[in-house]
């Protein structure tokens, strides 16, 4: 049995006529302590997938099973970094953190959880921004807190959203190599959603294509075999790197030229034939 | 961090913002850029007022002649071309007796309110004696378990524009004690929003002097063995009804519309109902809660006068009411004076509000 199953997961948003099918006929299996990335178009359903794993959505049909169980509702033993950051903006970092960290370990005192808040705020470098809101913070560092968020509250298995697409290739790469570090100290369990392939292969055991809807489905799997600890610029000579890249960019090449055939096919057009102006003068 | 606060971050937060640029006019410290600004913030302004107090001084006289031509006219067809005569010396040497009563000029208000502000003073003296020469008897009166002997003399304007502001309070927080929690609920419940939704889509229309009538009853008869006067309890219950309706809407919109991201933060966390509530649904409604507030208010204090007009409860309501049938020559004028008085404070309300609601809430469009 493995960690996190999927079997045979459909979700529908809206009924009758205004029903979208978005995701169709997912399975996916996660072993414990594993690192998967799946990348795929936006609007393919990615967020869809995310919220269905940690619990603010349930499926239509099929089950979505951790360890064992059904997932039934959000849990703290399933941390979610989102997509927009999401910080409440009433509230400074230390207060963002803090109020987490409150509800994953109610029963430590005021100065033990203060004590994980700080740990983990510095764990992102953001000790001295500690008492700013996130208006007066730059989009890296909202995302930062945002990690630091959902990592204080020590979950079993990290869930992200596209947690780095908004930010700048230096920023991106910084927090690549702390996510993996805190992901690499305890062994937990990592799902991370991406569309970027190098990001992909660069922290992930296991690559899958979430192939884009309306009806997405998961693509063929792609392992990665490269020994951590990963070094970015040794890998872009590693041929096993670029192999397995140019394969997940192929793949994704060709969905993205079905999707734009099946785009044409939709529109029926009329059947004329242009006048052969060239001849007519000749 | 701390910040500086510095004068013109305050006036700027308060709404005043124009009163920086005046203070950098006289401190020399106007940029060639800040010329335009003071133009338009300040110049402007003040000349549009002078046009104003103009074209109000030249209608003014324009109404005077014609209610002077009139009653000379009157007299000539009435009492013959002496009483015409000796009306006309009577009119034009200003004495008050035989003034015409229509629109006074700007110079006649300006008057009116200095004499009020005397009035003020002279009232203030005259109480001040009165406690002094009343304090041994009362000390006495007390220790007898009797009731004091307070003042009972006429109350000055000043004295009347505190009354309503006493009245206009009262009734604010009432309508905030209810419209708050009340919206909460609604918000928090599509359940009762529908419940609720006939009650308050049919008595938000409802007009102040209704309101009055409806809380009349009630508190009539509510209070049937009381001796007290009831006009105060009264006004200030009808004005919480009838200005509490912006509150109650806008503190449901507020709270059924949280930000999907917020609400999904809360249920990761796994909040309890109370603390989503306190921590992540109040704080993200507030800012629609607090321009429901600021109508709330400048509601409150526009239907005020209305109501203590009717409830004869002491104000600057009931002192219009009193100097309109009151009929002396210069009531017009301290008619007027009492609407300007009306409008700043009006306005100062809600100034005051907006510094509250800038101070308690963030900054929602640079949020995420
Ligand atoms: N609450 C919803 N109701 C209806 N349609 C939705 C809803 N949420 C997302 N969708 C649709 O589902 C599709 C996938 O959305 P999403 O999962 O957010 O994609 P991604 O995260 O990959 O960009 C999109 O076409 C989107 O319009
Ligand atoms: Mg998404």
């Amino acid at each position: 049995m493995a960690y996190l199953e999927l079997n045979n997961v459909y979700k529908t948003y809206g009924q009758g006529d205004y029903a979208t099918e978005v995701l169709s006929n997912i399975n996916l299996s996660i072993e414990e302590g594993e690192f998967v990335a799946i990348v795929g178009f936006t609007g393919s359903g990615k967020t869809t997938l995310v919220n269905l794993i940690n619990g603010l959505l349930e499926p239509t049909s099929g089950d979505v099973l951790f360890k064992g169980k059904p997932v039934m509702g959000t849990s703290h033993e399933r941390g979610v970094i989102f997509q927009n950051y999401s910080l409440l903006p009433w509230l400074t970092v230390e207060q963002n953190v803090f109020m987490a960290v409150k509800e994953a370990f109610p029963k430590k005192s005021k100065s033990e959880l203060n004590d994980i808040v700080a740990e983990y705020v510095e764990m992102v470098s953001l000790t001295p921004a500690i008492n700013k809101r996130p208006k007066e913070l730059s989009g890296g560092m909202r995302q930062r807190v945002s990690v630091a968020r959902a990592l204080a509250m020590k979950p079993e298995m990290i869930i992200m959203d596209e947690p780095l697409g908004a930010l700048d290739a230096l920023t991106r790469g910084n927090l690549q190599d702390e996510i993996l570090n805190i992901w690499g100290k305890d062994k937990r369990t990592a799902l991370l959603i991406t569309n970027d392939v190098d990001e992909g292969i660069y922290m992930a055991d296991r690559i899958i294509p979430l192939r884009p809807g309306p009806n997405a489905t998961l693509g063929p799997e792609f392992k990665i075999d490269i020994e951590r600890p990963r070094d970015k610029t040794e890998m872009n000579d590693n041929l096993n790197f670029k192999e397995t890249r140019n394969a997940i960019i192929e793949y994704l090449m060709d969905i993205g030229n079905e999707r734009k055939s099946q785009a044409m096919e939709e529109f029926v057009l009329p059947d004329l034939t242009p006048k052969d102006f060239v001849n007519q003068f000749k | 961090m701390k910040q500086s606060i510095t004068l013109g971050k305050v006036t700027k937060f308060m709404g005043l913002g124009f009163l920086s640029t005046f203070k950098d006019l006289f401190t020399g410290k106007l940029e060639k850029e800040d010329f335009k600004n003071f133009l338009r913030k300040v110049v402007v302004p003040m000349a549009s007022i002078l046009l104003f107090i103009g074209l109000w001084f030249l209608g003014a006289r324009s109404l005077y002649n014609v209610e002077a031509e009139y009653k000379i006219q009157k007299a000539l067809t009435d009492q013959g071309p002496e009483a015409a005569e000796a009306l006309r010396a009577c009119i034009a040497s200003g004495d008050t007796s035989c003034q015409p009563n229509t629109l006074p000029s700007p110079s006649q208000v300006w008057d009116s309110y200095m004499s009020l502000l005397k009035d003020h003073q002279i009232i203030s003296a005259d109480k001040a004696a009165f406690a002094e020469k009343t304090a041994a008897l009362n000390e006495k009166r007390i220790a007898n378990g009797e009731n004091p002997i307070t003042y009972t003399g006429r109350p000055s304007f000043v004295d009347q524009i505190f009354r309503s502001l006493q009245t206009v309070f009262a009734g604010f927080l009432l309508a905030l004690l209810i419209a708050v929690p009340l919206g909460i609920f609604i918000g928090l419940s599509p359940t009762l929003k529908s419940s609720f939704n006939w009650f308050i889509q049919i008595f938000k229309p409802v007009s102040p002097v209704v309101w009055y009538l409806l809380v009349f009853m009630i508190v009539k008869t509510l209070l049937i063995d009381s001796n007290e006067d009831s006009s105060f309890t009264i006004s200030f219950i009808s004005v919480g009804l009838c200005s509490m309706w912006a509150t109650l809407v806008n503190t449901a919109m507020g709270v059924s519309s949280v930000d999907k991201d917020y609400i999904n933060v809360a249920k990761v966390l796994k909040l309890g109902p109370f603390q989503k509530v306190f921590k992540v649904v109040l704080p993200s409604s507030l800012p629609l809660i607090f321009t429901g507030l600021k109508i709330t208010l400048s509601v409150a204090w526009m239907v005020l006068i209305a109501i203590e007009l009717l409830a004869q409860s002491p104000g600057l309501g009931l002192f219009v009411w009193e100097e309109f049938q009151n009929g002396a020559n210069d009531s017009n004028a301290k008619i007027i004076v009492a609407m300007f008085v009306i409008g700043v404070i009006g306005f100062l309300l809600d100034r005051l509000m907006l510094t509250i609601q800038n101070a308690v809430s963030f900054d929602k469009t640079d949020a995420i």
